[in-house]
C-alpha cells in the first residue's frame, strides 16, 4: 500500500519533506518509524490524515502520515 | 511584602498631577498583580460603561510580582484599560525590558489619568518623573520616536514604551510598543494612550527587586529551569523556529483559517512556514528580559528588518489573506509594528476587505489602492502602510473588520468574538478552543486560553479536538491558570513546562506569601471573574458569548476537518455550569462568596 509520510522542523533533516512511500498491508505508525530510524519518544505529535492518532495505529492505503517533533507556539 | 516594589505611579493628566502611592497589600495577594489587580483597581475607579476613548477612561501600566525577578521569561508588563475595539475589559500582554525596568525604577505600575492638553511624553528616572512637551515626537513612528527619545535622554539603556501614528490617529487596533518590535498588541490600547495626548513613557531604574527567600527561589528556579530547557517545546521547538513552527501542525490539522476562514487548508502554507522563515529570512532569535525560551524572531526582507513576525501576524498576512508570498509578509509585519498597529486585527481586517472586495460589496471605484483580492501580495504591505498613515480607504480599515463590514450592511463577514479579530485557529476543527473563544473576556482571542495545547499539541495530555467531552472544565482551567500567569509577570510559554504548583512555589518564596497550587488556580478564577463583571456592567450580556456565524453554521468545506462546525449550544450552557454562572452567564452569589468577591 502507499503511504504519503510528511516530515515537519529538524525530523527534515537528513530525510525529506515529504514522500510517497511503500509498505505491506496493515503496517503501523511504528513500523514506519524504525524504517525512518526516528526514535517513537522524539515523536511529539502524530497524525493521520489529520487526526491525533498513537504509534500502533494501523494504517490503510492511501492514508497521509504527519509526524512532528516537541514544537508549539501561539 | 517582597517581589511587588510597594509602589504605584499615578499620573493625572488633565492636572499635571503625580502622585505615588502605596500598593494595596491584602488586594495585591487577593489578584496576585498585573493582570489582576490592576482589573480590580480599574473596576473600582472608572464606570464601565464610560466610553473608552474619553478622558474618564484610565490606563494601568501593570507588572506582576515575578516581572524582575530572576525568575525565567520575567520580562512581562500589562495594558489594563476599557477597550475601544470591544468595549470589554482589555489586558494586553508585552515583554521585552520595558517591565522589569520599570520595577527596576521603583514602581509596579503607572496609571494615566484624564487627558493632556497637547500631546506630551513622561519620563522616569528612579524616583525622578516629569511629563514633557511631545510635539516634536507627534506623527513619528515607532523607531524613529525611540531613536529621538533615547538620544533625548543621552542613555541608550533607557527603556521606551510609546505608540505610533495609529495611536495618535486613536485606531481600534492600535497597539502599545516597546522596544520597537514589543507589543501590547490586541484590543486598541493604544488608541487610549492616543486618547489621553500621551506619546511615550522612557524609563530608567537603577534599583533592584527583591524577593522574600532568595535562597529558597535560587533553588526553585533552578528546578523551573531545568523543566523549561528539558521540556521538548520550550528547551527545542520555540527556540530553533520560533512561533511560526505552528503554520505546517495546523494546516495538517485542517484548521489553519483561510480566506477570512472560507475554509481551513492553506494550499500554500509550506513557503510561509517556520520552516522556510528559519532557512531564508532568519537574522537572529531575539529574546525577552530573562529568557531561556528565546522564541522571538528578528527577520530581514529587502530593506525592511526587525522583530518577527510570529505565528499569530504570519498567518493573518498569509493564509487569510490567500499569500504565500513570505517577503510581503515580514514586510507588513514591520510595518504594524512601525505605525504601531495589532497586526492580527489588521492582517484580519484585510482579509475581511479581499471578501468584501471579491463579493461586490466594496467597490473597485472606491478605493484608492491596489485591488483588495485574496492573494494579492501588494495589496497587504500598501493597505498596511494607508492603515497606518491613516489615508483614504486605509482609515476605513483601521476601524478594524468589524465596522468595516458592518458599514456595508455584512457585519457577519467579520471574523470577531465581540468585535475583536479571532486569532489564527479555526474552532471548528477544535472544540474546546470554540467556548474559549466564545467566552474571552476580550473577545476574540487565543491567549485567555490556550486549548490548542492540549487539542493539538497534547500537553500536558491529548484530547481529541473533536470531541466535546471535558471541553468546558478544560476551558476554565485554562482559563484560570492563564489569569494567574499572567497576573504573576512570567510568560504564558512557561505553562508548555510547567505547571500550576511550579508557579505557586516561585510566587511563594518571592512573595512570602503562602500560595498553593489550588490557590494559584483560584486567583485565576477569581481574577476571570472580576473580568467578567466588569463586561456585564459594561452591558455585555449572553448574547455576546458567541461566535460568527460561519464558524457555527457553515461546515469546513475540505480537508481533515471537513464538515464540522463548532458546537457552541452544546458547549456554553455547560461551562456556564462549571463557572459557578447562572443560564445568563452571570456569576452566582455562591461563587462571589467562594471567592471572596462578596
Amino acid at each position: 500500500m502507499k503511504i504519503l509520510v510528511k516530515l515537519f522542523a529538524t525530523f527534515r533533516d537528513n530525510r525529506f519533506v515529504k514522500q510517497e512511500m511503500e509498505f505491506p498491508d496493515d503496517t503501523t505508525v511504528k513500523e514506519v518509524l524504525a524504517v525512518l530510524a526516528i526514535p517513537d519518544e522524539e515523536v511529539a505529535i502524530l497524525m493521520v490524515n489529520g487526526r491525533n492518532e498513537e504509534v500502533d495505529h494501523p494504517l490503510k492505503d492511501g492514508d497521509t502520515l504527519s509526524l512532528f517533533p516537541p514544537v508549539g507556539g501561539g | 511584602m517582597k517581589a511587588y516594589v510597594g509602589t504605584v505611579l499615578r499620573i493625572n493628566l488633565s492636572t499635571k498631577t503625580i502622585t505615588k502611592e502605596a500598593i494595596d497589600a491584602e488586594m495585591a495577594q487577593k489578584f496576585v498583580g498585573g493582570r489582576g489587580l490592576a482589573t480590580y483597581m480599574l473596576s473600582q475607579e472608572i464606570d464601565p460603561t464610560i466610553d473608552a476613548l474619553s478622558p474618564e477612561n484610565k490606563v494601568f501600566i501593570a507588572t506582576g510580582p515575578l516581572t524582575g525577578t530572576n525568575a525565567p521569561t520575567s520580562g512581562r508588563y500589562m495594558v489594563v484599560t476599557k477597550a475601544p475595539l470591544t468595549g470589554t475589559i482589555a489586558c494586553s500582554n508585552s515583554g521585552g525590558y520595558w517591565g522589569p525596568e520599570l520595577k527596576n525604577a521603583g514602581y509596579d505600575m503607572v496609571v494615566l489619568e484624564g487627558k493632556a492638553e497637547k500631546p506630551v511624553y513622561i519620563t522616569i528616572i528612579d524616583d525622578e518623573v516629569e511629563i514633557k512637551d511631545a510635539d516634536h515626537l507627534w506623527g513619528k513612528k515607532v523607531n524613529d520616536t525611540t531613536d529621538t527619545l533615547l538620544e533625548e535622554m543621552g542613555d541608550q539603556k533607557a527603556r521606551v514604551l510609546c505608540i505610533g501614528p495609529a495611536g495618535e490617529q486613536l485606531s481600534p487596533i492600535a497597539a502599545v510598543m516597546n522596544e520597537r518590535f514589543r507589543a501590547a498588541g490586541r484590543s486598541g490600547v493604544g488608541a487610549v494612550v492616543g486618547s489621553k495626548n500621551v506619546k511615550a513613557i522612557v524609563v530608567r531604574g537603577s534599583k533592584k527587586v527583591e524577593v522574600a527567600d532568595s535562597e529558597k527561589m535560587r533553588d526553585i528556579l533552578k528546578g523551573a529551569m531545568a523543566k523549561i530547557r528539558e521540556n521538548g517545546v520550550t528547551g527545542q521547538g520555540l527556540p530553533k523556529y520560533g512561533t511560526a513552527v505552528l503554520v505546517n501542525i495546523i494546516n495538517e490539522s485542517g484548521v489553519f483559517p483561510t480566506r477570512n476562514f472560507q475554509t481551513g487548508v492553506f494550499e500554500e502554507a509550506e513557503e510561509v512556514s517556520g520552516e522556510t522563515l528559519e532557512a531564508k529570512y532568519l537574522v537572529k532569535r531575539d529574546p525577552c528580559y530573562r529568557c531561556p525560551i528565546a522564541c522571538g524572531r528578528y527577520c530581514k526582507a529587502d530593506d525592511m528588518e526587525g522583530g518577527g513576525p510570529e505565528y499569530e501576524t504570519l498567518w493573518a498576512y498569509s493564509a487569510d489573506c490567500g499569500i504565500s508570498d513570505l517577503k510581503a509578509v515580514i514586510k507588513a509585519n514591520h510595518l504594524c509594528n512601525d505605525y504601531g498597529l495589532d497586526t492580527i486585527s489588521a492582517g484580519c481586517t484585510i482579509a475581511c476587505a479581499m471578501e468584501l472586495f471579491e463579493k461586490g460589496y466594496i467597490k473597485a471605484e472606491e478605493i484608492d489602492g491596489p485591488e483588495l483580492n485574496f492573494g494579492n501580495a501588494d495589496a497587504i504591505v500598501e493597505w498596511t502602510r494607508k492603515m497606518g498613515e491613516g489615508e483614504g480607504f486605509g482609515a476605513k480599515l483601521a476601524q478594524g473588520s468589524y465596522r468595516l463590514a458592518e458599514s456595508y450592511g455584512v457585519p457577519e463577514l467579520s471574523m470577531t468574538v465581540k468585535k475583536q479579530e479571532l486569532p489564527a485557529y479555526d474552532p471548528r476543527g477544535i472544540q474546546g478552543q470554540g467556548v474559549q473563544y466564545a467566552t474571552s473576556n476580550r473577545g476574540g482571542c487565543h491567549v485567555r486560553g490556550y486549548l490548542i495545547s492540549p487539542e493539538i499539541l497534547g500537553i500536558p495530555e491529548k484530547l481529541d479536538r473533536l470531541s466535546l467531552e471535558n471541553k468546558p472544565q478544560w476551558a476554565k482551567i485554562f482559563q484560570d491558570l492563564t489569569a494567574t500567569i499572567d497576573a504573576t509577570g512570567l510568560c504564558l510559554f512557561t505553562s508548555f513546562a510547567l505547571g500550576a504548583q511550579d508557579y505557586a512555589d516561585m510566587l511563594s518564596a518571592a512573595t512570602g506569601q503562602e500560595w498553593t497550587a489550588d490557590s494559584v488556580l483560584e486567583a485565576g478564577d477569581r481574577i476571570y471573574n472580576i473580568e467578567r463583571i466588569f463586561n456585564l456592567k459594561a452591558g455585555f450580556t449572553k448574547a455576546d458569548d458567541t461566535l460568527p456565524k460561519r464558524l457555527l453554521e457553515e461546515p469546513i468545506p475540505e480537508g481533515p476537518s471537513k464538515g464540522w462546525t463548532t458546537k457552541l449550544d452544546e458547549l456554553l450552557p455547560l461551562y456556564y455550569e462549571v463557572r459557578g454562572w447562572d443560564a445568563e452567564g452571570v456569576p452566582t452569589e455562591e461563587t462571589l462568596k467562594k471567592l471572596g468577591l462578596k
